[in-house]
């Protein structure tokens, strides 16, 4: 034992220095998960935190952006412990309290991407270094979301994907800060490709009419790949340009091609013009090579299927997401969804709530806001009761897996808003890759 | 052979909805000497006069709909097939020509108003300052569209019996492949007897006949004690007329939007420019011309020879017709010379 009365300078000194480190480091054995580095828009002793919705409040797809808006709006009410909960309520495994982020009460700020990559880049960095948001999140195409997630990743803010469903969001273009619950054109292929081979058989010619971006190019890829895999032939692949509107020049050359099959790879405003285009042409009624001809639309959404009106029945797609499954998860969003908004939500409101709670619920696991923490509990997470069942953020390219919905247009639908009925529901191993056939670095952790 | 006539058919059937609009665009300056952005505009708000048209014959009970269980949810009966049974169902699957009627006076009122309340101002103001305020009008028309119906297509219906195709093969003697969408087919006529009610009207009538005074030397025209400023605003209402009704009949085609105007005015100008400034006769000739080239360029043989060729095809016409002809197909001289 010390004998104080003895103690001289030099063992002053010794225990001065190891008290006052222990005193320093106090905060840090006490605080779990306390992170000295400071990073951008650290709330700090704040009271709240600003989260960032980045949706198309104008251009061609405006009325998604808007549920997207609802969609987000229905969260921070439920995160901050208002409403019915909604899916809180059955997601698992959750940390989540309904008391804010961590104990802040949860605001946002709102940008209008235009659909138009330059615009999403400029409302997103204005919410970032204007209004402070400490992740941003939404968008209804992949050219914005690769846009918008490389500037997120150069500024070190996380960015939660909205409706993008390119293979290179997550696949050539990933980023470590880039996050996207919402299913793919691989997966779609994958999904679609046996249900077609069942319903229209082995032998067939495929025409693609494919959307100019980097949406329809992976999205006719990826068809091809299951199509041609079981037998199809692809009579020819035709590019348009996005937002076309009369697509007849390009319709009239499938007539006579000898295609039996007409795949669109379109989606929104696109889609609804040329679906509605090709009907129009008879397509549907015509019989090549003693079949009957049959258009495929591989991306559907119930908010372009009311815009097709009745040329939407029968036609096979995929689906992230409908409102009429019944799983707890699903039914707890639709109840709520439709209490305050008065209709059901779309794939893309569904995908913009789950992620929003999504990244609340791993800043409470991380403990902290401190983006490569917040990082690291989502990689990897596997969380129930969101509405698709068993899901995974796979870790090596920041893609939700979990099961896809190939879907049918209502031939006899019970309500205005029963316009898809479900065929099948493909299990998530069927649509499973290896991360590293699309390529991509995800990046560093600290930026 | 089916190939070959079909991208005619389509090319005449395009060619004649660019005609139809630059005429309207045409007549417009022709007259006024306006250079008239906004006239896309007037072609989208036609055809969300059937769209209103369509709303209104289609007012509806709200009835709750049992088969949404989780949140309240409403399903429509519309009153006139609740009031007239099945009278009531055929005059709203006819509601897309009806509406022409609906169109008319309202496009009257709108040509009326635009031209007296703001374009008539700009007579004298340079072409410049004309885009820069019809433009302008263009963008604000379009947002008070969007906020009214919102951002997505909305779908009209042609009525059930012309909503398939007819086959054209057939009446050549070509056999059963060759198929053409009877409402398009329909477009094409109604787009001929337009065109040609208008040339008639400026032709073969005293009115007709002071409009085209007015359009070549306006000054001499008002001298002679004829109020011309009176007779083009009627122009300009005609003009919305020509773009309104092209509007309505194009609706089961491409269901509207708030932007369809602006996707039809590029290529509208394109027309008029090609066809020759203020040259009526120039711009549907031009009109047909364009259409069809654009959809022989869209072939695939064509397209593998020269990729992206039906891109930019309509630009390529353009710049070699006015290398050859620089006042266009059938422009005046001193026209946008000054």
């Amino acid at each position: 034992m010390t004998d104080f009365k003895k103690l001289d300078r030099r063992q002053v000194l010794k225990f001065g220095a190891a008290g006052a480190a222990a005193l320093g480091a106090a905060p840090l054995f006490y605080s779990r998960n306390a992170w000295a580095e400071s990073f951008r828009n650290d709330p700090g002793s704040a009271k709240n935190v600003t989260l960032g919705f980045n949706v198309p409040q104008s251009g061609p797809y405006a009325d998604e952006g808007a549920d997207e808006l609802r969609a987000y709006k229905l969260a921070v009410k439920h995160l901050n412990g208002e409403g019915d909960g909604g899916m809180m309520n059955t997601f698992q495994p959750s940390s989540l309290k309904g008391n804010g982020i961590l104990g802040k009460k949860v605001t946002f700020t709102t940008g209008d991407t235009q659909t138009k990559s330059d615009a999403a880049r400029a409302s997103a960095k204005r919410m970032i270094e204007k209004d402070g948001a400490l992740m941003i999140t939404g968008g209804s195409s992949s050219g914005v979301a690769v846009a918008v997630q490389g500037l997120c990743q150069e500024s070190g803010i996380i960015f939660m994907a909205g409706l993008t469903h390119s293979n290179d969001t997550t696949g050539k273009d990933k980023r470590r800060y880039g996050f996207r619950h919402f299913f793919n054109a691989y997966m779609s292929g994958a999904a679609l490709g046996p249900v077609l081979e069942k319903e229209y058989g082995k032998e067939r010619s495929a025409y693609h009419l494919t959307a100019d971006y980097t949406w329809g190019w992976t999205q006719e890829e990826s068809m091809r790949q299951f199509t041609e895999g079981f037998g199809w032939q692809t009579t020819a692949a035709v590019k348009t340009p996005v937002g076309a509107g009369d697509f007849s020049q390009y319709i009239t050359p499938v007539l006579n091609s000898g295609a039996d099959v007409l795949i669109l790879n379109h989606y929104g405003k696109d889609m609804i013009n040329s679906l509605t285009q090709a009907v129009q042409f008879g397509l549907r009624d015509k019989q090549v090579n003693g079949k009957n001809f049959e258009i495929v639309v591989p991306l559907f959404s119930r908010l372009m299927a009311q815009g097709a009106g009745d040329n939407i029945k029968g036609i096979l797609g995929s689906t992230n997401w409908n409102w009429s499954l019944k799983d707890e998860g699903s039914s707890a969003f639709v109840k709520s969804f439709g209490a305050e908004y008065g209709n059901p939500p779309s794939m893309a409101a569904h995908t913009c709530y789950v992620q929003t709670l999504l990244y609340a619920n791993a800043c409470e696991m991380a403990g902290t806001f401190y983006p490569p923490e917040v990082i690291k509990a989502l990689e990897g997470f596997k969380f129930d009761g969101m509405g698709n069942g068993a899901t995974e953020y796979r870790a090596e390219d920041h893609q939700c897996f979990k099961d896809v919905l190939v879907v049918r247009g209502n031939q006899n639908p019970s309500s205005q808003f029963d316009l898809l009925e479900v065929v099948e529901t493909t299990p998530r191993s069927q649509v499973e890759y290896d991360a590293k056939i699309f390529g991509g670095e995800l990046g560093p952790y600290k930026v | 052979m089916d190939a070959i006539i079909i991208q005619i058919l389509n090319g005449v059937d395009k060619g004649a909805a660019y005609a139809l609009i630059a005429l309207g665009l045409t007549l417009v300056f022709g007259t006024l000497g306006i250079v008239n952005f906004a006239h896309g505009a007037l072609f989208m708000l036609g055809a969300f006069c059937a769209v209103t048209f369509n709303k209104i014959m289609t007012l509806s009970v709200k009835i709750k709909d049992e088969s949404v269980t989780l949140f309240d949810a409403y399903k429509e009966e519309p009153y006139l097939k609740i009031w007239f049974g099945e009278t009531g169902e055929a005059l709203i699957d006819y509601a897309v020509p009806l509406s022409i009627l609906f169109a008319i006076p309202i496009m009257i009122l709108v040509g009326y108003v635009m031209e007296r309340g703001l374009i008539r101002h700009f007579y004298r103001r340079p072409h410049a300052d004309q885009i820069l305020v019809t433009f302008g009008l263009a963008i604000v028309l379009q947002e008070l569209i969007k906020a009214s119906f919102g951002a997505n297509p909305i779908p009209q219906a042609a009525p059930a019996i012309l909503a398939g195709s007819a086959n054209v093969g057939s009446w050549i003697g070509l056999g059963d492949t060759l198929v053409y969408p009877w409402w398009r087919l329909i477009y094409l006529g109604f787009s001929g007897l337009i065109i040609f009610s208008v040339f008639a009207f400026l032709q073969f009538t005293t009115y007709g006949m002071v409009v085209r005074a007015g359009m070549r030397d306006r000054e001499t025209v008002g001298l002679l004690g004829i109020n011309i400023e009176r007779r083009f605003t009627i122009v300009f209402a005609l003009a919305a007329v020509v773009a309104g009704v092209a509007g309505v009949m194009y609706t089961p085609i491409l269901p509207p939007d708030y932007h369809m105007g602006m996707d039809f005015l590029v290529l509208s100008f394109v027309v008029v420019v090609v066809g020759g400034m203020g040259s009526l006769g120039g711009a549907v000739a031009a009109g047909f011309l364009l259409g069809i080239v654009q959809s022989f360029a869209s072939m695939n043989e064509v397209k593998q020879i020269l990729p992206g060729v039906d891109q930019i095809i309509i630009y390529l016409v353009a710049v070699v017709i006015l290398l050859t002809r620089p006042r266009g197909l059938m422009g005046r001289a001193g026209v946008m010379e000054e």
